[in-house]
């Protein structure tokens, strides 16, 4: 009954993920909008059930029934694969994620604490990420629309920008902790003090540079929907356009975990090393405190102008983060 | 990719079959190469082709009346060469039990991470090429850097 152990519970594993990435997603709409609602002094939806739990089902369904329109000289196979880009390597960064300390004994079988414990963990979440950028160039493409493939232009110059900040935010990570695998990176913050501690500034550009990745205010150019049309997905409606948002929620879930695992110290906390569900519970956490923390700032810092945009990424981000690499490499080398 | 007349489509393709050879890396057990193909390849240098593709408004290329020409007739030729030579070697990987040997073995991998190895080996055995593809790379950047600037600093000779 090997197949059992290498085969079965992989994929159920894979599954409830999916299935809770996309229940989270409908659900962090609902809170976004509660959220964002009591910042500005108001309630949010609270009409569909009760404090307006339902409103997430009726968002879903009226998306569902929407007539589907395909643009006339629209690329038909590229203008639906875009969308399913974006949702798709949201979604396949948790493949490396660790979600507790240990395994759980069912049976005889193990269930696994990750879902692939690969010792590039890290680089292998980078190249995914890297990825996400098709769907919005793509999108902006096939739509056979001038304006959305400006818009696409500018919003896949801006992911691009952004990368390398990032990516060597991930460099320092590395270097502090000596591994790229996302378990020995949890195991060297048990062991030493969380990386927020030690790497403060990696932390600050990687959260600044995750926002940016994740097409989150005040960086939300790509979309701007409210200046700009939404910019590459204009043309896109009904189930398609909710998958834009939907890759945008779980994008933002994913970037939320990832900093909990880098810099927060993922599962670890009192009793975790025991108790494997109290890991579970400390990293949802952890996890749940960025995404409010993303949403805070969504809320009180207005939005960016272009040339800003482009500006501080390149003239203030990347000479800190090269700063901050040199500076680490130094420290550890003495 | 090769027959394909609308250039982002074969730039699709191409970006599938980089995909694919990471997948072929990950086989055999590569997985830094694996992401680093993914990263490098996939990730930015077919992102730039699009963006060319695009810019340049040159998604349709010429109409091609009958694609059976002698040319597409050696390009089958080679792609079945090469489609053979390929199959062999997965065929024999595949229905050979015996492990990897020589220097990089499967207990080494587990033992020290394919990362480590590769970093290793760049640093050590193959210090002299590696430092010369970065001053190719080096070239590579000074290059853009006049090609995309000269204008600009005729400009500001000419004083305006």
């Amino acid at each position: 009954m090997d197949w059992i152990q290498s085969l079965l519970i992989p994929v159920v594993y894979s599954v409830i993920l999916v299935v809770m990435l996309l229940t989270g997603f409908a659900y962090l709409s609902l809170v976004e909008r509660k959220l964002v609602a009591r910042f500005t002094m108001r309630f949010g939806p609270n009409r569909a059930g009760p404090f307006g739990l339902l409103q997430p089902v009726a968002d879903a369904l009226k998306m569902m029934f929407k007539e589907e329109l395909l643009p006339t000289h629209a690329d038909k196979w590229v203008y639906l694969l875009a969308p399913m880009l974006a949702i798709s390597t949201a979604i396949i960064g948790w493949a490396v994620f660790p979600l507790t300390s240990h395994g759980l004994s069912l049976l005889g079988y193990t269930i696994p604490p990750i879902l692939a414990d690969v010792n590039v963990g890290l680089l292998y979440v980078a190249a995914v990420t890297s990825i996400g950028s098709y769907a919005v160039v793509l999108a902006g493409w096939a739509s056979d629309n001038k304006y959305s493939l400006l818009g696409a232009l500018r919003a896949s110059a801006q992911l691009v920008s952004y990368e390398l900040p990032m990516g060597l935010t991930l460099v320092a990570v590395i270097l502090v902790t000596g591994t790229m695998s996302m378990t020995k990176i949890i195991q060297f913050q048990v062991d030493h003090a969380w990386l927020i501690v030690l790497q403060p500034i990696a932390f600050i550009i990687f959260f600044v540079t995750g926002l940016a990745e994740s097409n989150r205010s005040p960086f939300d150019l790509p979309e701007t929907e409210n200046e700009l049309v939404s910019g590459f997905m204009t043309e896109y409606g009904g189930i398609r356009f909710a998958s834009f948002a939907m890759g945008e929620y779980i994008h933002v879930i994913t970037f939320s975990a990832l900093t909990a695992i880098l810099f927060l110290g993922g599962w670890s906390g009192p009793g975790a090393d025991s108790v494997p569900f109290l890991g579970l519970l400390y990293f949802f956490i952890k996890t749940a405190v960025m995404i409010f923390t993303v949403i805070w700032v969504r809320a009180s810092v207005p939005r960016v102008r272009y040339d800003q945009l482009m500006r501080f990424c390149w003239k203030f981000l990347m000479p800190l983060a090269l700063l901050n690499l040199v500076v680490t490499a130094i420290v550890i080398a003495l | 990719m090769v027959f394909n007349k609308n250039a982002v489509h074969s730039a699709l393709f191409l970006l599938l079959s980089m995909t694919m050879i990471a997948g072929l890396y990950v086989l055999l057990n590569a997985q830094f190469i694996a992401v680093a193909q993914i990263m490098v390849y996939a990730g930015a240098i077919v992102v730039l082709i699009l963006f060319v593709v695009m810019l340049l408004g040159a998604e349709l290329g010429e109409t091609i009346p009958s694609w059976l020409t002698v040319r597409n007739g050696v390009m089958v030729l080679l792609a079945l060469i090469f489609l053979t030579v390929s199959g062999t070697s997965v065929y024999d990987w595949l229905y050979s039990t015996q492990p990897i040997t020589g220097a990089v073995t499967d207990e080494l991998i587990a033992q020290q991470g394919s990362a480590e190895l590769v970093g290793q080996s760049l640093f050590t055995e193959y210090l002299l090429p590696f430092e010369l593809a970065s001053v190719l790379l080096l070239v590579g950047i000074v290059g853009v850097v006049m090609l995309g600037g000269w204008r600009f600093v005729q400009h500001r000779q000419r004083g305006e």
